[in-house]
């Protein structure tokens, strides 16, 4: 069942109206329609018009299709990209209802992607699409090259993914460069400001180490590779250039999931709730939202815990109850407000949407009585088994929102960073690992460090913490050697 | 700001996309199968299956390597409000498979395999050996005289070989004729129209040469008291590996199964296998049996033999010297003859060997190996395999019976 796209466009002007009457503020909106085996197709290749090849994307499809084969899983009603125009497919034999819902949905996160600080400061919208495809022919150029060929850039590739991840996570951050951190590591050096100085003992001085590369660790493993290995050809220095740029278009998405997909999904209620559908759409708009806003008990539903929040947050500044740490003088009341836009609550969630990423989203809205609603728990490893050790009640409620917050978005991604180009004046190169109590999988841990290795062209070495033992990862060989330190 | 609809454009009109990294991933599981293949084939699942069966054998996906967090890192999920502290939420080794716990964070078992058929996975065994084509060829030149073919016609034959074609068509060759004598019009009442001797025709056969790819195995086990159920398994794996491989290379092969402790006798696959007999150890005899099976039914002219013995190295000391003149012969009609110890680890070290016995066997087509666990088997079979491969040139021409043969064993 396909409709025809002036019957959507009908539906999609409407839906318009109300996006622009409660304030959304969207990039244009582009739908291309498109059927199942098309979506398989985009959804491996991250919704992406045009995408570098690389074989664990044709791993990625064979899964998604194999599951989908079996309907294990189906397919995801939309998927949107974050660009301007945005982007958005549609699949053609969904229901009527479907699309109008999937349209409205899309309008929400349309706008999140427009607003929120993480996308406006990590992505720059307008050329998404143009970079992904100059990253494609680039890429392909180099396979075509007789004297690069396809096996070496994919190794490259391999290399490269191994460590996309470990880059800065807040893109607002600015970056400082190597001689701004030099002078910022002397400045911090010198001893502050005393205007009686000329009383008091020198106070004792250690001289800045000014001539370590980086002087301050570095995040941002990919980005430092290209820069401080001099023997990389240019070809490799450009790969890690392009897959870096990519991992930052994704950053925002992964740590805004929860946000953007309950942002998407109050929309999508609001607006549907007010098309005045038919009595049948309005049925089947029921069953959909809430087969898509289901919790999923053992697991966590970012679209449900996302909707529950906004709505939570919404709620609470109309009514005043905003918490001891947030009151002002006089606690927010929507009385007397007529339109519903200029409501405390309405103007706090559009602030939220703009000001917040999932960490700071949860640690400052989710509070004891939503956890208790969700029956949030946390589980961890006794022996074989995962083991309920905390519930979110009088005394545990504030573990498990700490390890939630933990484990979300980019939370779920080791911080390591290159402590010093140079260890040992021997130009291996030195990365640690900030242990917050969770240990590193070891033996991802040995492959990655060979992949590290193999684009640094000399040894690489890892510090972390193995059981509470403060460790130095190695390869020696071909195998991993772990040095207590 | 007004929102485009795209047409809807058929898969048909597009190009496929992920075509060539599916097909990059597909060889990324070949070559990941090719690198284990050791530990795949020591697993049970697949030894010890029907041989002719087609199996599905899962493997693990290419994994894609990150830092990622081990087990200490605290998962939290959402429950139905049941949940108290000290419940069990996920059992087992099931760490990121479907249900339960935070499958997403954990990188535990990639719960996507790929099934792989057991003729693939041969196929990729066999490549792995990387045997040149030429080779496999040579190996095939051995010529029968069995065969025959059809050629031409006869009058005369026997009833077998009536070519009822042929004759039904002279039959109405000749009613034809006889019609248009007798000015009958199409329609004319049919009078009964018998076939006659004449019409009758005969294949001709004449006998012919053809490649022969004829292959026979020996497999020859010690049997007695002292082959354990591990010992078994590990000579019953070397078995498959050599029937599979060699059922690649020819169109026809045997098996013979010859079990000996003192004595040596030709038994069935299940009695090979699963009988447990007893007593001491006369290697030659089970040599000698062979020997006589080869000579009765398996011309090495016409067959081409691969003998491959298992045991673990104890025999009656008196017997040895018999074992290796005996050994000597089998070296001379087969293609390639290999002697396999095994030996598992745990086993004792103060019972005998005979690998030093039979390290005095010169010939080029004799191969020992020793397998100690299940991982020496595709070291071992690979190694066994590579002296085939040189010795293919004088494996074949070579005549049956002693002194004649000795030449044929130099290359």
């Amino acid at each position: 069942m396909s409709h025809a796209i002036d019957e959507l466009s009908v539906w999609d002007e409407r839906i318009l109206e109300l996006v622009h009457k409660y304030g959304l503020n969207c990039y244009p909106q582009e739908f291309e329609i498109c059927d199942h085996n098309e979506m398989l197709g985009y959804m491996a290749y991250t919704g992406m018009p045009s995408h570098y090849p690389h074989w664990s994307y044709g791993k990625s499809f064979e899964r998604q299709k194999t599951m989908y084969d079996y309907g294990v899983s189906g397919l995801p009603y939309e998927m949107v990209i974050n660009s301007n125009p945005c982007l958005a497919y549609l699949m053609r034999d969904n229901s009527l209802l479907l699309q109008v819902l999937t349209i409205a949905h899309v309008y929400g996160h349309n706008d999140f992607f427009a607003n929120n600080f993480t996308f406006t400061s990590g992505t720059k919208a307008q050329h998404v699409l143009q970079s992904f495809k100059s990253h494609a022919q680039r890429i392909s150029s180099y396979q075509e090259d007789p004297s690069i060929g396809i096996e070496a850039v994919e190794a490259m590739i391999d290399h490269a993914h191994a460590i996309c991840y470990q880059r800065s996570r807040n893109l607002a951050i600015k970056q400082l460069s190597q001689e701004q951190q030099i002078v910022r590591a002397w400045e911090r050096s010198q001893p502050p400001a005393d205007p009686w100085r000329e009383i008091h003992p020198t106070p004792e001085y250690t001289p800045p180490n000014l001539t370590r590369v980086p002087a301050e660790p570095q995040e941002n493993i990919l980005e430092f590779i290209a820069k401080y290995n001099p023997y990389l050809p240019e070809w490799k220095r450009d790969i890690l250039t392009i897959v870096d740029a990519q991992t930052q278009y994704f950053m925002p998405q992964m740590d805004t999931k929860i946000m953007n997909e309950g942002w998407a999904s109050y929309w999508h209620h609001k607006i549907l709730n007010e098309l005045n559908l038919p009595q049948g759409m309005h049925i089947e708009f029921l069953v959909r939202h809430n087969q898509v806003l289901r919790p999923h008990p053992g697991g966590l539903n970012p679209y449900h815990l996302g909707f529950v929040l906004w709505h939570d947050i919404e709620r609470r500044w109309n009514q005043g109850d905003t918490g001891k740490e947030w009151s002002d003088d006089k606690p927010p009341t929507s009385e007397g407000i007529t339109d519903e836009n200029d409501t405390p609550g309405r103007k706090k969630i559009f602030e939220v949407r703009e000001a917040d990423r999932d960490q700071s989203f949860l640690r400052r809205f989710l509070t004891r009585e939503i956890m208790e609603d969700l029956n949030l728990f946390q589980h961890e490893r006794r022996g074989k088994d995962r083991v309920v050790t905390k519930i979110a009640s009088e005394d545990g409620w504030k573990e498990v929102k700490e390890n939630l917050i933990k484990s979300v978005g980019t939370g779920s991604i080791p911080v390591i960073k290159v402590e010093d180009a140079d260890f040992g004046k021997n130009r291996t190169l030195y990365l640690k690992h900030y242990h917050d109590g969770r240990d590193l999988q070891l033996e991802y841990a040995e492959h990655t460090l060979k992949h590290v290795t193999a684009i640094w062209e000399r040894e690489v070495v890892l510090e972390t913490s193995i059981n509470g033992k403060e460790s130095l990862l190695k390869i020696v060989g071909d195998s991993l050697k772990i040095e207590r330190l | 700001m007004s929102t485009v609809f795209r047409p809807y454009v058929p898969s048909s009109q597009r190009s496929d996309r992920s075509a060539r990294d599916r097909l990059r991933h597909r060889q990324k599981i070949k070559d990941s199968i090719r690198d284990n293949i050791g530990d795949i084939l020591a697993e049970e699942s697949i030894i010890g299956r029907d041989r002719d069966k087609i199996i599905k054998v899962p493997i693990r996906s290419v994994k894609e390597y990150r830092f990622i967090y081990g087990e200490n890192s605290p998962g939290v999920a959402q429950g139905d409000g049941q949940q108290k502290p000290g419940d069990v939420v996920q059992q087992g080794d099931q760490d990121g498979k479907g249900q339960g716990g935070k499958g997403g964070d954990q990188p535990g078992v990639d719960a996507f395999e790929t099934d792989i058929t057991l003729e693939e996975l041969i196929a990729i065994m066999f490549d792995d050996l990387e045997l040149p084509e030429l080779e496999r060829k040579a190996l095939k030149e051995v010529v029968s005289e069995d065969a025959r073919k059809r050629k031409g016609h006869r009058r005369a034959g026997i009833r077998p070989r009536l070519d009822k074609r042929a004759t039904a068509r002279n039959r109405a060759r000749r009613w034809m004729s006889v019609r248009r004598s007798r000015e009958m019009g199409p329609d004319g009442e049919k009078p009964r129209f018998p076939f006659h001797e004449d019409d009758m025709r005969y294949y001709h056969i004449v006998p012919t040469t053809k490649e022969a790819s004829n292959a026979v195995i020996f497999c020859i086990m010690d049997t007695s008291g002292s082959m354990g159920t591990v010992k078994k398994y590990l000579a019953r794996s070397f078995y498959f590996l050599l029937y599979q491989f060699v059922r690649q290379k020819y169109a026809n092969v045997e098996v013979v199964f010859i079990a000996h402790h003192t004595e040596a006798k030709e038994v069935s696959e299940e009695d090979f296998f699963h009988k447990v007999e007893s007593g001491g150890t006369y290697i030659s005899s089970g040599y000698k049996k062979a020997l006589d099976i080869i000579e009765d039914r398996y011309h090495p002219s016409l067959w081409n033999v691969y003998a491959f013995h298992c045991s673990d190295g104890d025999n009656f000391y008196s017997d040895n010297e018999r074992a290796l003149q005996a050994a000597e012969e089998l070296c001379k009609v087969c293609n390639l003859f290999g002697y396999g110890e095994i030996k598992p680890s745990g086993s004792a070290y103060y019972s005998g060997s005979m690998l030093e016995v039979f390290g005095q066997i010169k010939a080029e087509n004799f191969h020992m190996i020793t397998i100690e666990k299940k991982e020496d088997l595709w070291e071992g079979f690979r190694s066994f395999l590579m002296k085939d491969k040189a010795s293919g040139v004088s494996a074949h021409g070579k005549v049956f019976g002693g002194s004649e043969g000795a030449a044929s064993a130099a290359p």
